[in-house]
């Protein structure tokens, strides 16, 4: 492992408080549904069944100015088809607004459009849906099973894409070393974003161009997919995401509610805007990690994993999510299942099945945390079955010789597994609390620890993408950027964040290369008219892959800057240093980077031959990616009585790699633990037999307040991984992938004395009591 | 379709105002609507969330639950009025400094619930803060820095005390 930088930086490492929040503290953000204020509001009416034949659209009277739109009038507009090259997948076309027939709850069916948002919201109540139900199928078992209802006429299994993988040696490994095997179920999750989703489109009668404002976090791909399904040219769509109030994964995707807003915008030549209330998010925006995995780890007698067999379903719901597919979550299973565990022989059968259910997409983590969750509790519960100390099998069984590669072909760099987990035993000082645990249960309390070891696939390019064979293989990024003649940097660039700080991170990673303050840089983002093509903020890739190529643009610009103070100076390029918003060399003689930048603007004569007319550079990044690490820690007091776990104490050691602003590190990964705390203990959707959403409100899911989530301690290691130009890994998603298991083993670890052991998240506490009494009742 | 509009007189930020309402309309409308003070966010329009609560005649309120007309002749007080100008309240720049916010749209919520808190004359300990502060969601930052940015300004500003636990 490599240690700290030894050169001393100015700007990378510190805690600069984030450019974003003066606004924000003042309520002076722009978010969208502030933009729509005053425009023709559009309201959805949606299916109330989850599957059915339309046999008609019955509209009420309709005042001037209102117009209500049916999947008749929009005949002409392409439906959404994500497509994948391999994985048997099916391809299957989700309509704008459907003509004949519907599949979930939620769908929206009609769109109404009235001067305000009270006209429109009571047209749409007067709109009556005739649709005759069919037979839908809900459950993710039911549907993947025989005889099931079809939910798509080309998919008769209901199975839109499977993956298959199986080293030659596994069958061999499994016949000779002791089977372990779980069952896994997680429930159905929301990513609830506390901002809804939303958009305002504007009809520019002089450009004939429209503009949609829209709480997104891939502003180009939406863009494209928009003006595909619409057959517009792209160049006549301008899409803005202003300040967007979280995503966490559910913004990705094109929804046709987005499409129907500049549809409408362009043919009645008028500016609309749909704000999506909470229900409408809960039950139709979309859902995540309604997954069922079977694991059978082979162990030999000294507790090392040989091989893992796994069988994996994932419910995609309706319709294949654009532009990652439905492929996102089954496949990611696949392929990143051994997490930072060696397995030798790998057996993996992964299907993604659709049901009549709102439409899976990703959700920070993606399947990992539904993996981590199944891998962590299989250590676990083979150490128990092996007489091996639960952290003592972890450490026979973690990749501890770089680089790695995977028996799916993935490469691990420089990470260090081995020792977060030895820090944090130690920060958490286990024999200490063992002594703790042992006296609270004296007293009939229940004290409980868990931990979670993960890495994290971070910052990938186009290569990760194309192995899963997508259509369309996002994967780099471009950062166009100039210094203005008044001296200030402009950095335009295609990720879009939404909460992550980014202007703040790559505005320190443009200042340590060009020597300027960070007040005096801008990053512009997530305007398509202004920036470059680009994939915008998942995958905990921007600091990583914009960074990287806001790294390489600006040590491009920092050279143009040198020699032209070179120039001006007189002296030597190679010894000019920019430091503090000065070119400065040897001897004393400087000159300020606001007159260089007057200079090559306003004088261009002599330094025009050495390097043209303008301070205009650019650079595109395409990593292959990296691994970010961690092992979490939860400490839980589970109430026997009641089922109900509290969390004393949460311990995460992290290694991002280089560290650019350690604050926002922190706040990267506390928010994914609290996200990940969430689906441990408390948020799920529920549906009924027939397709019914139950949990259409916060009072039914539950997100967790400052009263379930505890403080987060956050400790770090760094290793610098030579995988990326700056040295960091990416952190957005590890917090939310290591939680569930922290938590979830601390409740069994709690729970001992019962002889409880979990393996459906979230644990309830109805769960937890369930299992609790089964214990008991089974034990002699 | 055009309904009867009902005339709202009310104090926001120590500006007297008026605003003409349908009866309906929510005070968080009209707030955002009616007099273009879009730091008040809505995110569940059901009560739950918190992140439309502002002050009403000194209590905390969910502006999504309590209709236009039933402020009338009301104070009111927003996130647009806790700065001076260009000073930020203590609790804004604590929120700043100690990166209480990542996306920013709880925080409007979470600050007029803290400021409110943070003028009563009980002293803040971490159980209080905790108690009254987890009727607000937030979705990104996982609360610690928000509880070190509210612990900040109450110790910045002399209301602090050290829980009988600690
Ligand atoms: S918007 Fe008022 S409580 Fe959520
Ligand atoms: S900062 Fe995004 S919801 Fe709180």
């Amino acid at each position: 492992m490599a240690g700290l930088p030894d050169e001393p930086m100015n700007w990378i490492g510190r805690n600069i408080p984030r450019l974003e929040d003066p606004a924000l503290v003042r309520g002076e953000g722009r978010f969208v549904a502030d933009i729509a204020v005053g425009s023709r509001a559009v309201v959805f009416v949606r299916s109330p069944v989850a599957a059915g034949v339309i046999r008609g659209i019955e509209k009420p009277d309709l005042p001037r100015g209102v117009l209500v739109i049916t999947g008749g009038d929009v005949a002409a507009l392409k439906p959404i088809v994500p497509r994948l090259g391999r994985f048997n997948y099916v391809a299957i076309e989700q309509p704008i607004l459907p003509r004949d027939r519907v599949h979930y709850v939620g769908q929206p069916v009609v769109a109404v459009v009235a001067p305000t948002q009270r006209e429109a919201e009571d047209i749409a109540d007067a709109v009556f849906l005739d649709i005759e139900p069919e037979q839908a199928v809900v459950d993710l078992d039911s549907a993947a099973g025989p005889g099931a209802p079809v939910v798509h006429p080309m998919a008769p299994t209901n199975t839109i894409v499977e993956g298959r993988i199986r080293t030659p040696g596994l069958d061999a490994v499994l016949a000779e070393s002791t089977i372990v095997e779980i069952d896994v179920r997680s429930r159905r999750q929301n990513a609830s974003p506390m901002e809804t989703r939303g958009g305002a489109a504007s009809f520019d009668k002089a450009s004939g161009r429209v503009s949609l404002h829209a709480s997104v976090q891939m502003p180009h791909m939406l863009r494209t997919g928009i003006a595909d399904c619409i057959g517009m040219p792209e160049a006549d769509l301008r899409v803005v995401a202003p300040d967007v109030g979280g995503g966490f994964g559910q913004k990705m995707s094109l929804f046709p509610e987005y499409v129907l807003l500049v549809w409408l915008a362009r043919k009645y030549r008028t500016e609309v805007a749909w704000i999506e209330d909470r229900r409408e998010n809960l039950i139709a925006s979309a859902h995540s990690r309604d997954q069922h995995h079977i694991v059978r780890g082979a162990f030999d007698g000294q507790g090392v994993m040989r091989g893992l067999d796994v069988e994996i379903l994932a419910n995609i719901g309706a319709f294949s999510c654009y532009p990652t597919t439905c492929g996102v979550e089954p496949l990611m299973a696949l392929a990143e299942y051994a997490g930072p565990y060696k397995v030798a022989e790998y057996g993996t059968h992964a299907r993604g099945i659709t049901t009549n259910t709102a439409v899976m997409a990703p959700y920070r983590g993606v399947s990992r945390p539904v993996v981590s969750f199944a891998l962590e509790r299989l250590m676990e519960v083979a150490a128990k079955r092996l007489n091996i100390d639960p952290i003592e099998i972890r450490r026979r069984n973690l990749v501890t010789v770089f680089p790695h590669r995977t028996p799916t072909n993935m490469v691990l760099d420089e990470a260090s597994y081995l020792e977060t987990m030895e820090k944090a035993v130690e920060v958490a000082d286990l024999p200490g609390f063992r002594a703790r645990q042992q006296a609270a249960r004296e007293q009939g309390r229940y004290l409980g620890i868990g931990f979670s070891v993960i890495n994290e696939r971070t910052g990938y390019g186009t290569p990760a993408f194309a192995a899963r064979s997508m259509e369309i293989t996002p994967g780099y990024e471009r950062v166009e950027i100039c210094m203005t003649p008044s001296g200030e940097v402009e950095a335009r660039i295609g990720a879009s964040p939404h909460g992550q700080g980014l202007r703040t991170t790559l505005a320190q990673i443009i200042a340590e290369e060009v020597g300027v303050d960070v007040q005096r840089i801008r990053i512009i983002h997530g305007d398509t008219d202004r920036t470059p093509y680009g994939w915008g903020t998942f995958a905990s890739r921007s600091l990583v892959i914009a960074g990287g190529a806001s790294k390489l643009a600006a040590g491009k610009l920092a050279q143009k800057l040198k020699r032209a103070a070179a120039v001006l100076l007189q002296g030597e390029e190679s010894q000019v240093r920019l430091e503090a918003g000065m070119a400065l060399i040897p001897g004393g003689a400087s000159i300020s980077l606001d007159t260089i930048a007057r200079t090559v603007y306003h004088s261009a004569g002599p330094i025009s031959e050495k390097i043209g007319y303008d301070l205009n550079e650019a650079a595109t990044y395409d990593p292959e990616g990296t691994f970010s690490n961690a092992c979490h820690v939860a400490v839980v007091e589970v109430d026997a009585e009641t089922g109900n776990t509290r969390i004393l104490r949460y311990i995460v050691v992290e290694d991002a790699g280089r560290l650019i602003n350690p604050m926002i590190v922190d706040g990267q990964v506390q928010g994914g633990v609290a996200q990940g705390i969430g689906n441990a203990l408390l948020e799920e959707i529920i549906y009924d037999a027939d397709g019914n959403i139950l949990t259409g409100s916060f009072a039914d899911f539950i997100p967790p307040t400052m009263a379930e989530v505890p403080d987060i301690e956050v400790h770090h290691l760094a290793t610098l991984t030579g995988a990326t130009v700056l040295q960091a890994k990416g952190v957005g998603e590890g917090g939310s992938i290591a939680a569930p298991a922290a938590v979830i083993n601390a409740i069994c670890d709690a729970l001992q004395p019962f002889g409880v052991q979990l393996f459906e998240m979230p644990a309830t506490p109805q769960r937890v009591r369930a299992a609790i009494r089964a214990a008991q009742e089974t034990s002699p | 379709m055009s309904e009867p509009k009902v005339t709202v007189c009310c104090t926001v930020n120590g500006q007297k105002v008026e605003a003409d309402v349908v009866p309906r309309m929510s005070l968080a409308d009209m707030l955002r609507e009616e007099l273009h003070l879009t730091g008040t966010h809505l995110g569940c329009e059901h009560g739950v969330c918190g992140a439309c609560t502002i002050i009403v005649n000194g209590a905390p309120v969910r502006s999504c639950l309590m209709f236009g007309i039933q402020a009338e002749g009301a104070e009111i007080r927003t996130v647009e009025g806790l700065a001076d100008g260009d000073t930020l309240s203590p609790l804004q720049r604590a929120f700043w400094e100690k990166h209480g916010l990542q996306c920013g749209f709880c925080t409007p919520g979470f600050l007029m619930l803290a400021t409110w808190m943070l003028e009563q004359p009980e002293p803040v300990t971490e159980e209080r803060l905790r108690h009254v502060l987890s009727s607000n969601l937030c979705r990104c930052t996982g609360y610690t820095n928000i509880v070190r940015a509210v612990t900040a300004a109450a110790k910045e500003m002399g209301k602090w005390a050290e829980s009988a636990a600690a």
